[in-house]
């Protein structure tokens, strides 16, 4: 908000001036209850939504119960490594699904710490994805580590050049990287229909008609880690996309680069008479926000995926960086609450995808809309950090003052 | 000297000699060079287009110097463009060329840009107000399926119009709530309106056809037929659905709305300064919910011409829109946030729709292609390559009252 003005009254958020200082009020606000709340509120929505069409509270209870047990959560009450035990094969395939749902999130979350909405998640996984596809397919035969390795890196470059785009032009002719970014999706969208079409340079060659890519050389896999190889079996990309919610901790607040890209999040005008380039960190913070996302589409590739179909993934093309976004508001943009908000959606997706595949209650095609319905409701709240606060603060004062009167004024007012 | 002063002062030789007229002109010269190669006019000699794309380069470099310079330059772009195409054109095949531009693809043209003509005016009035709408692929996919509903259930398209006009409303009206009064970031709040678009119409496709194509036999909406126009024009403008002619008046109502009203110069000055029109007593609030609320009506009946339009034939098939919300988006930004300018940009989009479809006989990856056009040229457009666009001044931010 740009209004000068006298301060709005002291109910009201204070104007904060970018997404990124408003998210920061937040975080002081509400800590971890606000994002436990919200997820509450689109559970229970939902949950009456299901309750509502299906006339029974009771089958409500039982779907929930169904998606819990299907995402293999449940596994915790006995764990075991034993695939043949169902919740524990349930879990590695949530965990599969977790994997390139941390990557993304961190992506929207590391433009959002720089005051930045990188929509585009889903356009640089596809980068990263075909990149990974190309070069595996064509490298055949290479020393499996280095081949891996070279993908990987290739691709996340790629996809980290191809967010830069948005970067620049934000940082040189002012263009909105949420209109750049859309627009960024959906070209990479129809390359990708086209390079995989009939004809398309990456397209089978044993099949002139088949819209599917060749599959990558065995050389090229990720290792399974759990699960049978080459069956949906858990791969080691897990274990990078960890790596890189730790990587995503140290940068952001371990290092100048970090530092200087939180300080364009909170105020670009305050960091910029700081003596912080605002330019270069636009460009900077997207390329590296796309150069996560663009992991998790080679990790998807090495891993699971192995070839490109158009609107054929484990997790669709609509879907994948927009989940990011929910996943990352969800986890207030931190390292950690990204990773649990990650865990949230994969076991939403694969939970309802599987555990209401077989419902005894519901057609289990419902299952995947109302996964949808729950991840629209949880972006709605997550987003209406007002209703939030409100709700908030207005359960502080019906609770009774506590006993020490500790309370500063200027807390007492807000 | 005086002869010069003379010739001056006559007002039709100075005005064609702004560079304005100049450089517009060279942009439709552009294009024309390219139109000469291909039916109804097909000139077989290269001579024609490039002599034509000359010119408007010509007219370009001109307009470069006398101070509008990303004009001129846009005239350049086009001659040399029209050029290549004209180029381009004259190589392919007589009767390739005779399939490819015939009358159905202008009808094709009309008939892809009905609903994102519809999307994008209702982006612009949102947009206009200062509310962001990320959310009109969600609102076009709302009307798409409870259009369906309504028309199968009511047993009239009509009632379907407006069951689904109803439906997109209802859900701009939550996303106006979310994004006016609780303040929540609109990019977020659009967001999340699109995947409750996906969820609901997906849920109750299943909850009330489960999965199953919607029946045969629903009511339709209906074409306008013109007879007696001759073949040409008969061909590409005689059978059009009801909507398409529904938005040729809707570009003209809102542009008469927005920039010839009271109303209008209130949803502007909302969007572009909220403080100063509250100050003179104009309810921003109430401003900014009706446009939120006319955008979800308008993109809902976008979307209900997908799936009830001579496309759709009374199916819905689950996130039917595909992407068509946001070519609409696209629309109203390569527009620059004018009726006119939208409507254009939907007809250009339309026209790369509808040479893909055509050019799918041919070859499937030209096609294929030719469906990133609009996406490539709305980049362009916004990096201010080709004449800048300016977004209304507080578009996307959410306005406290004092």
């Amino acid at each position: 908000m740009t209004d000068p003005g006298p301060s709005p009254p002291p109910e009201a958020a204070p104007a904060a001036t970018t997404f990124a200082g408003k998210l920061a009020l937040k975080q002081r606000a509400g800590g971890i209850i606000v994002p436990l709340v919200t997820v509450i509120f689109a559970f229970v929505m939902s949950g009456i939504i299901v309750a509502a069409t299906q006339h029974s509270v009771h089958t409500a209870l039982v779907v929930f119960k169904e998606i819990f047990d299907g995402s293999g959560l449940n596994w915790i009450a006995h764990p075991t490594t034993n695939l043949f035990n169902t919740s524990a094969y349930n879990l590695s395939q949530t965990l599969l699904q977790t994997t390139p749902l941390i990557l993304t999130g961190l992506a929207v979350a590391f433009a959002f710490r720089c005051g930045m909405f990188n929509i585009g998640g889903n356009g640089q996984y596809l980068v990263g994805l075909l990149v990974a596809n190309w070069l595996g397919v064509d490298l055949a035969g290479l020393n499996p580590f280095v081949h891996v390795l070279l993908c990987i890196v290739a691709g996340t470059l790629a996809a980290a050049a191809y967010a830069g785009i948005a970067g620049v032009l934000k940082a040189t002719v002012g263009a909105h990287e949420v209109i750049t970014t859309i627009m960024l999706n959906w070209i990479a969208y129809w390359t990708a229909s086209w390079l995989v079409g009939a004809g398309g340079p990456l397209q089978i060659s044993n099949n002139p008609t088949d819209p599917v890519s060749n599959q990558v050389s065995p050389s090229a896999r990720l290792p399974d880690f759990w699960g049978v190889q080459g069956f949906q079996g858990l791969h080691v990309g897990l274990f990078i996309s960890l790596a890189a919610v730790v990587v995503f901790w140290v940068l952001l607040n371990r290092t100048t680069l970090g530092y200087e890209v939180r300080a364009v999040g909170f105020n670009p005008d305050a960091a910029a008479y700081g003596g912080i380039s605002v330019r270069k960190n636009y460009i900077r913070a997207m390329a590296i926000s796309g150069a996560f996302a663009g992991l998790a589409g080679t990790l998807d590739m090495l891993g699971g995926a192995q070839n490109y179909q158009i609107g054929q993934l484990d997790i669709p093309f609509i879907q994948v960086g927009f989940i990011g976004i929910a996943v990352a508001l969800l986890g207030r943009n931190t390292a950690l609450g990204t990773l649990l908000g990650a865990l949230l959606f994969g076991g939403l997706l694969y939970g309802s995808f599987h555990g209401l595949g077989s419902s005894s209650v519901i057609d289990p095609t419902l299952a995947t809309n109302l996964t949808y319905i729950i991840q629209g409701l949880v972006v709605l709240f997550i987003g209406a950090d007002i209703l939030i606060l409100y709700i908030w603060n207005s359960r502080k004062k019906l609770r009774p003052p506590t006993a020490g009167k500790t309370a500063k004024p200027a807390e007492a007012a807000s | 000297m005086s002869a010069w002063a003379a010739r001056l002062e006559n007002p039709l030789s100075a005005r064609l000699r702004e560079p304005t007229t100049t450089g517009f002109l060279g942009i439709v010269l552009g294009a024309f060079a390219a139109f000469l190669a291909i039916p109804p006019i097909e000139a077989r000699t290269v001579t024609w287009p490039i002599l034509v794309g000359i010119v408007a380069a010509m007219l370009g470099i001109w307009t470069v110097t006398r101070g509008r310079r990303r004009l001129g330059w846009g005239a350049v772009a086009a001659g040399i463009l029209g050029i290549g195409l004209g180029i381009l054109a004259t190589r392919s095949s007589s009767s390739n060329l005779g399939a490819t531009f015939d009358s159905t693809l202008v009808a094709q043209t009309l008939s892809f840009a009905t609903p994102l003509v519809f999307g994008a005016v209702g982006g612009m009035f949102s947009e206009r107000s200062g509310v962001v709408n990320i959310g009109l692929e969600g609102m076009m996919l709302m009307g798409a399926f409870w259009g369906v509903y309504g028309a199968d259930k009511g047993g009239s398209w009509a009632i379907g119009l407006l069951v689904a006009a109803g439906v997109g409303g209802l859900l701009a009206l939550v996303y106006a709530f979310f994004a006016i009064h609780l303040r929540s970031d609109q990019i977020v709040g659009g967001t999340a309106i699109n995947f409750l678009a996906v969820g609901i119409t997906g849920y109750f496709f299943v909850q009330l056809y489960h999965n199953n194509p919607i029946p045969n036999g629903v009511s339709l909406l209906p074409n306008v037929h013109i007879a007696g126009l001759g073949n040409f024009l008969e061909g590409s403008v005689g059978d059009l659905s009801v909507l398409t002619w529904a938005a040729l008046v809707l570009v003209i109502a809102a542009y008469v709305v927005l920039f010839k009203t009271p109303i209008g110069l209130r949803i502007r000055a909302c969007g572009e300064h909220p403080r100063a029109a509250d100050t003179v007593g104009i309810n921003v609030y109430a401003v900014r919910y009706g446009c939120v609320v006319l955008s979800g009506v308008l993109a809902a009946i976008g979307g209900i011409y997908l799936s009830e339009g001579p496309q759709g034939n009374g199916t819905f098939l689950f996130n039917m829109t595909n992407g068509r919300g946001f070519i609409a988006l696209a629309a109203m930004i390569f527009g620059n946030w004018r009726p006119a300018g939208a409507a254009a940009a939907a007809l250009l989009f339309g026209f790369s729709s509808a040479l893909a479809l055509k050019l799918q006989v041919y070859s499937q990856s030209a096609g294929t292609l030719f469906q990133i056009l609009p996406y490539v040229l709305t980049l362009i457009a916004v990096a201010g390559v080709i004449g800048r666009t300016v977004a209304p001044a507080a578009d996307g931010k959410p306005y406290a009252k004092q």
